[in-house]
């Protein structure tokens, strides 16, 4: 798809709008990303317990509890009746993504996505290309999977493998050997697929995408009619698929909003356009409800 | 379908076979991922021997398919002896442990790192921290134990949170000498939690006194098991027709005492008590 060197990319946004907007979203998630992970560590390193526990299962200021819905769900499929304190921690968490966009998990909290993220920088700039190639909805199968294997074994098989939850409970509670898998990750996504771990594989990804099929905060493409084919944003999306509908529907009548629920709401594509026709918005703002309609009976479909 | 940019696989048999193909690759290649999963998991999901899990914890089944491995009782635990375990160590991955020899349990009265589980893996309804049950004591040797060697030691007994129930001392002769005692430390299984201040306290250089889950130590009787005189007290008489009391031929004035006293003889310590030890070798012999 990028016919454009990895230099290339971006550089019309830059010449447009200047470094710091054509950076903007992505400074910002780098920021989020970073800053959750201090939060976490702000306890254990200074005594200031802001946020307790890990993405597993945590306790906001002594009172919030939040509970990662996969492990939820593996619970229940391993056939656990699970305390008011986990429903309540998973109903918040999910109600947020449910808002946010599922998968703004992926691409402003995880900690996997800094080591993707660097894994396919690296791969790019090598001029990496081929690799295996995945179903595209590998990852729901990977969540089947998942929650067979818990309702299979009685308990929860995955936690012992999830590198999401390995590395961020390595982080935040010592190491120990779980660089490694962020090192196993890092690799195969360099060389082993494109974007192989987050856009392919990962069942959180997956369930985050369930959640989030309905969220109203969506990137739009309203600007559509300015675009000039560079396909800058095609080359930085983690899951270019989604674009294309929202960007090139007009003449199907499609609207200018990306539904598909595997988007990130990354806004890497915002930031990279020179003629600013991406902006986050939500699915319902159009003079036309009948096209927005169809949008999402097509996504349906 | 009015939708250009799906896919559509049906779209002529070629497609239809590569689809059906590409879902049986996918299919094949996540139930081998999920089969290796299932077999790693439930080798790596063993808990060591000597690794406890914190109190209130769920039997070890139940508590890998409740735990959420948040670590959230490990911050609340105020003396810092619980831990998650690590990639790479041989526990179940970022499940919560300790080992006793390296600090054992400290008992808390409001025991804080049970109320801090969000999913119940550590039971809430432990409230007395007296009704844990995160292990059994176990005086594993014998032949290190100084108690056993005939010295006073008695660590254990004293550092004991439920000192005195736990664990007793049972006196017993001390053979070596002949005229010595041994102070036994004897664990008791309705009291011991298992919290492990025995093991971390023991003093010698490989503790004598180990906890264990309690699966690993616990005998069990039959079910059909009775014991006789528990059954008697409980009763408050026999319940088998009791034996014909034994009837021995003895002289007139003498008699058995099957309680200890042994051979009476009535009238021998009475009249004419002897200061010669003699005549007490002698008494009633002589009267006959």
């Amino acid at each position: 798809m990028s016919i454009k060197s990895l230099s290339e990319i971006g550089k019309d946004a830059i010449e447009a709008k200047g470094f710091v907007a054509s950076y903007k979203w992505l400074i910002l998630r780098r920021f989020s990303q970073v800053s959750i992970l201090l939060l976490f560590l702000l306890g254990p390193l200074s005594g200031i317990w802001i946020i307790k526990g890990n993405l597993s299962s945590s306790l906001l200021l002594d009172t919030v509890p939040m509970t990662e819905p996969i492990v939820f769900f593996q619970m229940l499929a391993a056939g656990v009746t699970p305390m008011l304190d986990a429903v309540i921690g998973v109903a918040i968490v999910a109600v947020f993504y449910l808002v946010v966009g599922g998968r703004a998990y992926c691409s402003w909290v995880c900690p996997m996505n800094l080591i993707t993220d660097a894994a396919h920088w690296l791969r790019e700039t090598l001029g990496i290309r081929g690799g295996v190639r995945f179903h595209r909805n590998l990852r729901y199968w990977m969540l089947g999977m998942v929650l067979i294997l818990s309702a299979v074994t009685g308990t929860m098989a995955y936690e012992m493998f999830n590198p999401v939850s390995i590395m961020h409970r390595g982080i935040i509670f010592g190491v120990g050997m779980a660089w490694s898998i962020a090192l196993a990750i890092f690799l195969f996504d360099l060389l082993i697929a494109r974007r192989g771990w987050c856009s392919h594989l990962c069942p959180m990804g997956g369930l985050y995408s369930l959640i989030g099929k309905y969220s109203p905060l969506r990137v739009r493409a309203d600007g559509r009619e300015a675009c000039n084919d560079c396909m800058d944003c095609f080359a930085v999306c983690p899951e270019p698929q989604v674009i294309k509908p929202a960007l090139k529907g007009a003449k199907q009548g499609i609207a200018p909003v990306i539904l598909a629920s595997e988007c990130t709401n990354c806004g890497r594509c915002i930031d990279v356009c020179a003629l600013r026709v991406f902006k986050f918005g939500t699915r319902f703002e159009t003079g036309n409800k009948l096209l927005v309609k169809k949008g999402s009976m097509h996504q349906a479909c | 379908m009015n939708a250009p940019f799906a896919q559509s696989p049906a779209s002529n048999e070629a497609s239809r076979r590569q689809f059906i193909a590409d879902t049986a690759r996918t299919a094949c290649g996540v139930g081998l991922l999920g089969l290796g999963i299932a077999v790693y998991a439930r080798r790596a999901g063993a808990l060591p021997a000597l690794a406890l899990r914190p109190p209130g914890a769920l039997p070890e089944e139940d508590f890998l398919a409740a735990c959420t491995r948040c670590g959230l009782c490990v911050r609340d635990c105020p003396y810092d002896m619980l831990h998650l375990a690590k990639m790479g160590e041989d526990l179940p991955m970022g499940t919560p442990y300790f080992y006793a020899r390296k600090a054992g349990c400290e008992m808390c009265e409001d025991i804080p790192c049970v109320p801090a589980c969000p999913t119940g893996a550590l039971t809430h309804d432990l409230t007395d921290i007296n009704n844990a049950r995160m292990g059994l004591a176990v005086v594993s040797d014998e032949e290190t134990c100084i108690a056993f060697l005939g010295l006073r030691c008695e660590i254990c007994f004293n550092i004991c949170p439920i000192r005195g129930e736990a664990i007793t001392l049972e006196r017993r002769h001390n053979k070596r000498t002949g005229k010595h005692a041994l102070f036994i430390p004897t664990v008791h299984s309705d009291a011991c939690t298992g919290c492990g201040k025995c093991e971390e306290a023991c003093i010698t250089e490989e503790a004598s006194i180990r906890v264990l889950p309690n699966h690993l130590v616990q005998g069990k009787l039959q079910a059909h098991y009775r014991k006789g005189w528990e059954e008697k007290a409980k009763a408050g008489n026999s319940l088998v027709t009791p034996d014909a009391e034994h009837r021995y031929n003895l002289p007139e004035g003498v008699r058995y005492d099957h309680a200890g006293e042994g051979l009476i003889i009535e009238g021998a310590n009475s009249a004419g008590a002897s200061d010669n030890p003699v005549d007490i070798l002698n008494r009633g012999v002589g009267s006959q």
